[in-house]
């Protein structure tokens, strides 16, 4: 772990950062439910980090603790996913209806 | 081109759907393929993931994989709307063990070769996975009533605490300095676990959207610091964006309460509130003039049969009873009538931010008759009836002039301004905060007394044999 790659991901985080508030601020509050488990289905990124822990093959304690990680992080990929739709699936504008 | 090659390039794709999926998000309408494009994101992060050449074996992915899709797709079919603060803190629950755990591993396997730096992420990791884990199962809990809703406390609350977080802190700092002592480590992430629980403990019910809303981020920024411990950049933008969106959240939840952060962690409300506010009310009534007034059903569907235009204030106890569709129901008569429908969204309406939104929705309201507080309350004055259904604090004006009130300073919906106001209530009892409402005893206020779902229903009933078709 070098210095070049930590200041790179400093400058990640911090580009996210900002990315994140000026996008998330353009949501309307009518949309924050959604937004949230939108948010936390992304989150669930963290799939990513226990599928390498899951599948390296280094212990079998890493694995056991990959597995659970993966089993967590992939209910949140699925079910915030599914249940986002869900929700942004009920809402409708007026004239749609009639 | 390498497989390490096509995992960047997934990655950075990734990256820009996440951001033009909620990007998305900023409308009704383009929610949606806003979301499709985040999942492609997900599904391309996770298949680049799987080529790469550090994994040698399948089986623990694909059995993790199969159960997390299962239970993930069970909670997403069978969660009721009014469960979604529930689930949603279950989810975050989720999210923080996974990156808890990958820390855990990281460490284990790892140990002291892993360098100051990448301690230093790990440590981070696993302090708010930890904290968030079992922070989010309180919340879970108290939501989903398996404990009591109201504050835990007890003398040194906040010393305990605030200690028990320097200690956390305190023992990140010294493993950076010497990543050999894996004992902290473990001893660390038990604190984490424990701080978690102690945090929720004294937070109220009505409490939660702040609470939520910010577990929400420390969520993220757990997945975040796993991008900084494993190298990963996906997991850096992913979670920081989850994080902005928490943080984001949070603050506005404690606007909309008038609080800070700080108080809502360590202020214990509901129990603070109580004896101050009891005074304003009966204090009101004694003076003379002011008393409550009683409507029956067929005197309220009178002042709406009248009424041009009609705001619909709803509250959580609209929620809790089920409500919503009696209501929608009644508000589709009076709109066959003529009559202007709005509801006023106040953000705390719910247990999580925007939760009235979704339950509305849900109740086939249409999205563009749900107005949030900053637009709606130039409105009052012109509506002619305000119908208030399972909110309380909300809407009352004490926030506005009392400066004794608790919620004083607080933004409120104006409903009293409303040419008449009815206000449907099981009974006079204080809302969740335990304080009078001066809005009950003003002399355009009317009380229909009743269980919000039955009364909602027997006004849709009412309203039939009123409007000949």
């Amino acid at each position: 772990m070098d210095f070049t790659w930590v200041m790179m991901a400093l400058n990640i985080f911090m580009l996210a950062a900002f990315v994140g508030y000026y996008v998330i601020t353009k949501v309307p509050p009518l949309l924050h439910t959604p937004l949230m488990s939108a948010t936390n289905a992304i989150s669930a990124i963290s799939v990513v980090g226990a599928i390498m822990v899951a599948g390296a093959g280094k212990n079998q304690v890493s694995e056991i603790l990959g597995f659970v990680a993966v089993a967590s992080a992939m209910t949140n990929v699925i079910g915030g996913f599914m249940i986002t739709d869900r929700m942004l699936k009920m809402f409708k504008k007026g004239s749609d209806k009639k | 081109m390498t497989a390490e090659h096509i995992i960047q390039i997934c990655y950075l794709v990734s990256s820009v759907m996440f951001i033009l999926g909620l990007r998305g998000l900023n409308h009704p309408d383009t929610a949606r393929r806003g979301m499709f494009m985040a999942e492609i994101g997900m599904a391309l992060a996770i298949i680049g993931t799987l080529l790469d050449h550090e994994i040698i074996r399948y089986d623990w992915i694909i059995a993790g994989m199969i159960v997390g899709s299962l239970a993930g797709a069970a909670i997403a079919i069978w969660t009721p709307m009014t469960h979604m603060p529930q689930r949603t803190a279950l989810s975050h629950a989720f999210g923080a063990l996974a990156a808890t755990l990958v820390g855990v591993a990281e460490f284990y396997t790892h140990g002291a070769e892993l360098g100051s730096v990448k301690t230093a992420a790990i440590g981070l990791e696993v302090m708010l996975g930890s904290l968030t884990f079992t922070g989010s199962m309180m919340a879970f809990s108290k939501l989903q009533e398996l404990m009591r809703g109201t504050p835990i406390t007890y003398p040194g609350q906040n010393v305990t605490n605030i200690g028990l977080l320097a200690a956390i802190v305190g023992m990140t700092v010294y493993l950076v300095i010497n990543p050999a002592a894996s004992a902290v480590f473990y001893v660390m992430v038990g604190l984490g676990f424990l701080f978690g629980i102690l945090l929720v403990l004294p937070i109220g019910a009505a409490d939660m959207p702040v609470v939520i809303a910010l577990l929400n981020s420390y969520a993220g920024l757990a997945a975040s610091a796993t991008g900084f411990a494993l190298s990963n950049k996906i997991l850096i933008i992913a979670g920081t964006l989850d994080g902005a969106s928490g943080l984001i959240l949070s603050i506005l939840m404690c606007k909309a309460m008038n609080r800070s952060i700080l108080n809502v962690l360590f202020g214990a409300f509901g129990q603070v509130a109580a004896p101050s506010g009891a005074a304003a009310a009966p204090a009101a009534a004694a003076d003379g003039k002011l008393t409550v007034k009683q409507v029956t059903i067929e005197q309220a569907v009178e002042l709406f049969k009248n009424a041009k235009s009609v705001i619909i204030v709803p509250g959580y106890g609209m929620a809790a009873a089920q409500a919503q569709h009696g209501v929608r129901e009644f508000a589709d008569l009076l709109k066959t009538r003529g009559t202007t429908i709005k509801y006023a969204i106040h953000p705390v309406a719910g247990r999580m931010p925007g939760h009235m939104n979704v339950l509305l929705a849900e109740a086939n309201v249409p999205y563009d008759e749900l107005v949030d507080m900053d637009d709606i309350n130039p409105e009052f004055p012109h509506a002619d009836v305000a119908l208030v259904m399972g909110a309380n604090d909300v809407t009352n004006p004490a926030a506005r002039h009392n400066q004794k009130s608790p919620i004083y300073g607080m933004p409120i919906l104006d409903v009293d301004k409303a040419k008449t106001v009815i206000v449907c209530k099981r009974s006079m009892n204080p809302g969740f905060a335990g304080i009078d409402n001066e809005l009950y005893v003003q002399p355009h206020a009317y009380m229909l007394f009743g269980d919000a779902k039955s009364t909602a229903q027997k006004l849709a009933d009412a309203m039939k044999q009123a409007v000949p078709v």
